[in-house]
């Protein structure tokens, strides 16, 4: 994974509530068996709008997704993070995420920062204000920037070590893996295995 | 202090305690006692496992079945999707390599994921359960910690058989009082959703309780897990009880003898202590619920039936008023419509919430001797093979088809139209399944989450309908279906 130290790019503001995985990438693009090349599938029904934020530029080429609470809800299709990041996004501003959208984001470098939605009202509209402005998202000092608006965000702290490390998962577990074979000896026998298979 | 269902749980299953306390804790790494996998989170997985060169930790803990894109229709013949078929064939050829047991399309125990697992008897109390879906929360009906996650984490867990996880909050969901005849699980779950809103589980592991819970089968008590993802729960759980071990008991893959007795004596310690503490509570009350449904485009957005259409002016918090406008502006609805007014195209009755033995009995049960509305079409869907084998042994498959619906195949079919069963721009459908989403059941397709009695009657009568509202000579069979 590319570590995430800081990014500055143009925001987009999604004045949204409720921005479901199912509007984030609609399941018909979720037969792709590879992991890139899901631009195009971006929002796709609501790109088909001519007046959608995406449509218009310069929102087109933006980096940094402000949107309204309660991002990311539905389906745990983690196609919706690689379709923000095929696109562009860098990282999502909301005031609250889904938890599973949330630790996909982690997992692929999406940076999924927490900003209060007074923070996001006062970014829209400098967004607003000024098309093209840019955000600064700085995840050493926890801060976004938007023109006179700075403002701090959450993110926990595994999470922005790992981003600012850019450490792979699954390699962190194995250095435990001694742990884990000592656990499975533990388990006990009446729990049950899917093989050989019972019917 | 005592602890509750989800710690004791959680608890059991740590391998590695992470470092630090409180907000600057490191996650504990679980272990994963049953895995299962469909064809669409899957395969960027797999293909993590080759290009790393990493082995499947645990094949005899996962299990894979076709669901998302099967179709219900023409199943002996090759998926006519070229790249729903190529998506099916890459999950065989990868459950070949790594040796996962795969249950496809024809097979016995093929169906919807949630389905299987249960149904197997391979779903029991206590066990961690992780599946590429985000309704996995279904399984927690047995007191499993069970919870959907995404692709990078199918890949982890199919590296490693654990995952790395900051621990929940816990919420209480206390359910007091006897459901009234055609009110059900589906009904409290889109009470509890309304009522805490899509986020308000968000954070949490939800824990079902009191005595409306407690009378419930466990069909229903899966139908209400299944959805508390709706709410922004991870997780949602039931402790087990003997409703629980009448159902395992005699599953292809539930404990036997000597094993079965030592399982018991182990189920019967997973309840919250009488001392323990949630960090949040929640009550409804049975006694006063009504059939719920949705007339917008989250499961947050729900009302009683007999209630009309919300204005956006009912909601004070700016963010839901303009959620609310732009809802109604898709659902082609106006504020002050009678939710009983709405007159529907289609009504589906399947998915992973609704599409068990159970619910095929209830829906059966209301159109039985009845015409469908004319202008309405119907799917039903069964969860699973087995459901579907088991509903014709009982003579339902005959009570649909003399009714004038569509008796399909089993898969997820319309919840989320990968298949062909998709809802035209427009259509609008009285549907037992999850998710209002804009387009989810296809594209501009309007959906009112409703239960299957719901579904039932509003096929008979075609308007949104409770089965009170059909004429009295259901009234035979309206006792039979408090469930």
């Amino acid at each position: 994974m590319e570590k995430f130290t800081t990014h500055t790019g143009i925001g987009v503001p999604l004045r949204q509530s409720n921005v479901d995985t199912d509007q984030i990438i609609p399941a018909v693009y979720l037969k792709r068996i590879t992991r890139t090349g899901f631009e195009d599938a971006l929002f796709a029904a609501w790109r088909k709008d001519e007046s959608f934020i995406l449509n218009q530029a310069p929102f087109r080429s933006g980096s940094v997704l402000v949107a309204g609470p309660d991002f990311g809800t539905g389906s745990s299709r983690e196609h919706a993070v690689w379709a923000l990041k095929d696109y562009g996004f860098k990282a999502v501003l909301s005031s609250r995420f889904a938890d599973i959208f949330r630790g996909n984001s982690g997992k692929q470098g999406l940076l999924a920062a927490e900003v209060a939605q007074d923070d996001i009202e006062l970014i829209w509209k400098v967004l607003e204000n000024n098309p093209g402005a840019e955000v600064k998202v700085d995840l050493v000092s926890k801060t976004v920037e938007c023109g006179n608006v700075v403002a701090p965000f959450e993110i926990d702290d595994y999470t922005r070590w790992r981003l600012l490390e850019g450490l792979d998962d699954i390699g962190l577990t194995l250095q435990h893996e001694e742990d884990i074979t000592a656990f499975e000896a533990t388990r006990p026998s009446f729990k049950p295995k899917t093989l050989p298979a019972k019917s | 202090m005592g602890k509750t269902l989800a710690e004791k749980v959680w608890d059991a299953h740590v391998v590695r305690k992470g470092d630090g306390e409180g907000a600057n804790a490191q996650p504990d790494l679980l272990f994963i006692d049953l895995h299962l996998v469909h064809e669409v989170t899957s395969p960027q997985a797999f293909e993590g496992l080759r290009l790393t060169g990493r082995k499947l930790r645990r094949p005899d803990l996962t299990i894979a079945t076709e669901d998302h894109n099967t179709p219900t229709l023409d199943i002996d013949k090759p998926i006519a999707d070229l790249t729903s078929r190529t998506q099916i064939e890459t999950l065989r050829a990868n459950c070949k390599e790594f040796g996962v047991r795969l249950h496809s399309l024809g097979d016995k125990e093929q169906g919807i994921v949630h389905v299987v697992g249960p149904q197997l008897g391979l779903t029991q109390p206590g066990m961690t359960v992780v599946c590429g879906d985000s309704h996995t929360s279904t399984h927690g009906a047995f007191g499993a910690l069970a919870m959907g996650i995404g692709t990078s984490e199918v890949e982890h867990v199919m590296a490693t058989q654990t995952l790395s996880l900051k621990p929940f909050k816990t919420m209480a969901i206390n359910v007091e009082g006897t459901l009234r005849p055609g009110v059900t699980a589906k009904d409290i779950i889109l009470a509890v959703i309304a009522k805490i809103g899509t986020g308000g589980g968000q954070g949490y592991v939800l824990e079902y309780r009191g005595s409306a819970i407690r009378s419930l089968s466990m069909d229903a008590r899966m139908t209400i897990c299944n959805m508390s993802i709706e709410a922004g729960a991870r997780a949602g759980m039931v402790a087990p009880d003997q409703t629980t071990y009448d159902y395992m008991h005699g599953r292809p893959h539930a404990p036997e003898g000597a094993e079965w007795d030592a399982a018991v004596e182990y189920w019967n310690t997973l309840h919250t202590d009488a001392d323990a503490a949630f960090d949040a509570e929640v009550d409804l009350d049975a006694d006063t619920l009504e059939p719920f449904v949705t007339w917008g485009t989250n499961p947050g957005q729900g009302v009683s039936l007999s209630a009309k259409v919300p204005s956006p002016e009912d909601f004070g918090d700016e963010n839901a008023k303009a959620a609310a406008e732009r809802a109604l502006q898709y659902m082609g609805l106006e504020a002050g419509t009678p939710m009983k007014d709405i007159r529907v195209d289609t009504v589906f009755l399947g998915s992973c919430t609704n599409s068990r033995i159970e619910d095929l009995r209830t829906a059966a049960d209301i159109i039985r001797g009845r015409q469908k509305d004319p202008n309405v079409r119907m799917l039903v869907v069964p969860g699973s093979a087995r459901v579907r084998l088991e509903a014709e042994a009982e003579g339902l498959d005959k009570v649909f088809k003399d009714f004038g619906a569509e008796w399909r195949f089993a898969g997820c079919s319309m919840c989320l139209g990968m298949n062909p069963d998709q809802l035209e721009p427009g259509e609008r459908c009285a549907s037992t399944s999850n998710r209002n989403f804009e387009g989810r059941q296809g594209k501009g397709g309007r959906t009112h989450l409703v239960s299957p009695v719901v579904a039932a009657a509003t096929a008979i009568r075609g308007t949104l309908s409770s089965p009170s509202d059909l004429e009295s000579a259901s009234a035979g069979t309206l006792t039979g279906i408090a469930v």
